[in-house]
């Protein structure tokens, strides 16, 4: 390890040391105790920064919070797998004693054989990791998949599909009652009549003319050509749309993590 | 607010603070803009450390914004301040640590909503994570600010269940059969809350507050469509744009991240006084949004002007 490593580690542990001091001293909480509390603050302040310092460059400090996050994720869903799907919805079915011991409800009258189904699939899955047994897992998987896209099937055909193509037939025209009442009581507002015709020909000309964008078997030409480049155009708005907003949403993270330093790390703000 | 005032009052150092990190902020986009003009590059770093100053800056001396309801979400607003009282809401934290300080507002408004109303509140998630975000909103807003409800009978915690929309494909049609007791071993038959409630189909009003799998989406496909029960949503802004087809049909409003939070709070706090002091997060995030997105759109302009420099300075060699 170089000596310059050596320096930076001690310095940021030192950094830590002091840190943790300071936040205890003035934690105060009756629910744990204010070294506990200060530990909790410092540590998570400084997994943050240790997260944003790859901004400036890869580092031990980035990998180490990287790899921890990996783990206690892996260990967190593997343990959460265990406590909601074995112990909470399949022990309340079957067992009684079970129940008892794991301290969960039990359901009576909801026992089912049915229910052994899934656990003989589950230890099916676990089959994998055996070499010469790894085959079995192939069933479960297949069941998975199957159940997953007959589920699906169904209510993307309704919701994703029948739903949407209905939403698109709307009135062009919306509340029409002649030209002299739409003149009279014409309105930039937002809810007023102008700008909801306007919102439905963008709805009926940017569906229109995306799906022409996609449509290969004629050239786009002439003036399907026009209404081509038309809906690439209405593809860019939306990605752009879609950017914006996820520049939207990585900001207020931001938000979050600053908020967080500022105001429980530092206790510079209230 | 800053809690140290070094003797000055309060308002005068935000005022003061601000002015200063705008001219910081200007100051150092207009370096930037000369140096793009002369052909020098600039350390992707920088680009970094104006976006945390942009962002550090209206937290420390906070820039408040007036916000206006847009239809999107005025309508979901109508719809929850429209409903007669004793309406079973149900909402959701289908959401985890990550997304949470955009889309944690939006379920706290959603709540204080419902239950200044006098709605009878279902709470539940379908997400592990979002179980212990659920808690943090029921010890802070339900028994913080509204210690007169009780729970059972003015609202119910069903917690963390599971199976993603294979718990909502059971609750479409029995939600017993998924959650025969509430997160505390409570039975749901002897709580006043789960009155002739048999179904999601008896509910009122749904609202799912994410931005992930499993959530409004699958909401909207395995109970929304399926028996036509009145839907809101509130959404973190990554996934927004994906369900915005869904409105006004499927979904009757949907707030999309941190702009449809300050939205609905002002909306909320516009209508009732006792939310005045409240605290209002999202509309609190929109100055670092907005000065943020400014410094974006600036670094978007001079990246554009330096590039045509370069292309043209190319061609006259």
């Amino acid at each position: 390890m170089r000596r310059t490593t050596i320096i930076a580690m001690a310095v940021v542990l030192g950094l830590f040391i002091l840190s943790w001091i300071l936040r205890s001293a003035s934690y105060v909480t009756v629910q744990e105790h204010y070294l506990i509390g200060g530990l909790k603050v410092t540590f998570s302040a400084f997994l943050t920064l240790a997260i944003l310092s790859f901004l400036y460059k890869d580092n031990p400090f980035y990998k180490f919070a990287e790899h921890l996050f990996v783990g206690v994720s892996a260990a967190f869903w593997m343990s959460m797998g265990f406590w909601t799907t074995i112990v909470g919805n399949l022990v309340p079915r079957i067992s009684q004693s079970l129940s008892e011991f794991f301290q969960v409800p039990y359901q009576p009258g909801s026992y089912n054989f049915v229910y052994f189904i899934p656990v003989i699939l589950g230890i099916m899955l676990l089959m994998r990791l055996s070499r010469n047994r790894g085959w079995l897992a192939r069933w479960p998987l297949a069941f998975i998949v199957g159940t997953t896209a007959g589920l699906n099937f169904v209510r993307y055909l309704r919701s994703d599909f029948m739903e949407q193509v209905s939403a698109t037939f709307v009135p062009l025209f919306v509340d029409w009652k002649g030209v002299g009442y739409f003149i009279s009581h014409f309105s930039l507002s937002a809810s007023g009549q102008f700008v909801a015709i306007v919102a439905n020909w963008v709805i009926f000309l940017g569906v229109i003319c995306g799906i022409i964008y996609f449509f290969f078997s004629k050239e786009h030409k002439g003036v399907f050509g026009a209404a081509s480049r038309v809906g690439i155009w209405v593809l860019m708005i939306t990605f752009g749309a879609s950017f914006g907003y996820t520049v939207m949403g990585r900001i207020s993270l931001l938000v979050g993590r600053i908020t967080f330093l500022f105001r429980d790390w530092l206790g510079w703000i209230s | 607010m800053l809690d140290v005032t070094f003797g000055i009052p309060l308002v005068v150092l935000s005022d003061v603070g601000q002015a200063i990190s705008l001219l910081l902020i200007g100051g150092g986009l207009l370096w930037i803009f000369i140096r793009s003009l002369k052909a020098k590059e600039v350390d992707r770093r920088v680009v970094f450390l104006f976006i945390f100053f942009a962002v550090a800056a209206p937290i420390l001396f906070p820039i408040t914004f007036q916000e206006k309801a847009t239809p999107i979400v005025k309508k979901l607003f109508d719809k929850v301040e429209s409903l007669p009282a004793g309406s079973k809401v149900l909402i959701a934290f289908d959401f985890d640590p990550a997304m949470a300080p955009e889309v944690q507002p939006m379920a706290n408004a959603f709540t204080r909503h419902c239950l200044v109303k006098g709605y009878k509140v279902i709470f539940m998630s379908l997400w592990a994570t979002g179980q212990a975000l659920l808690t943090q909103t029921l010890e802070r807003v339900v028994k913080g600010e509204f210690p007169e409800k009780q729970e059972g009978v003015d609202y119910i915690n069903l917690g963390y269940k599971a199976g993603n929309e294979g718990v909502l494909n059971v609750i479409v049609t029995n939600f017993r059969m998924m959650f025969p007791t509430d997160v505390n071993g409570v039975p749901l038959d002897s709580t006043a809350v789960f009155d002739g409630i048999k179904s999601c189909g008896d509910l009122d009003l749904i609202i799912s507050v994410g931005g992930g799998k499993p959530g409004i989406k699958e909401w909207v496909l395995f109970v929304g469509d399926r028996v036509n029960v009145p839907m809101g949503a509130g959404v973190a802004a990554v996934v927004a744009p994906q369900l915005y087809p869904y409105y006004p049909k499927q979904l009757l409003g949907l707030l999309g991240g941190v702009k449809g939070a300050a939205e609905y709070e002002s909306e909320l706090v516009k209508h009732y006084s006792r939310f005045e002091h409240t605290d209002t997060p999202g509309l609190r995030m929109m100055g670092p949004q907005t000065l943020a997105h400014v410094v974006i759109m600036a670094f978007i302009v001079i990246g554009n002007i330096s590039y045509f420099i370069g292309r043209r300075r190319e061609r006259r060699r």
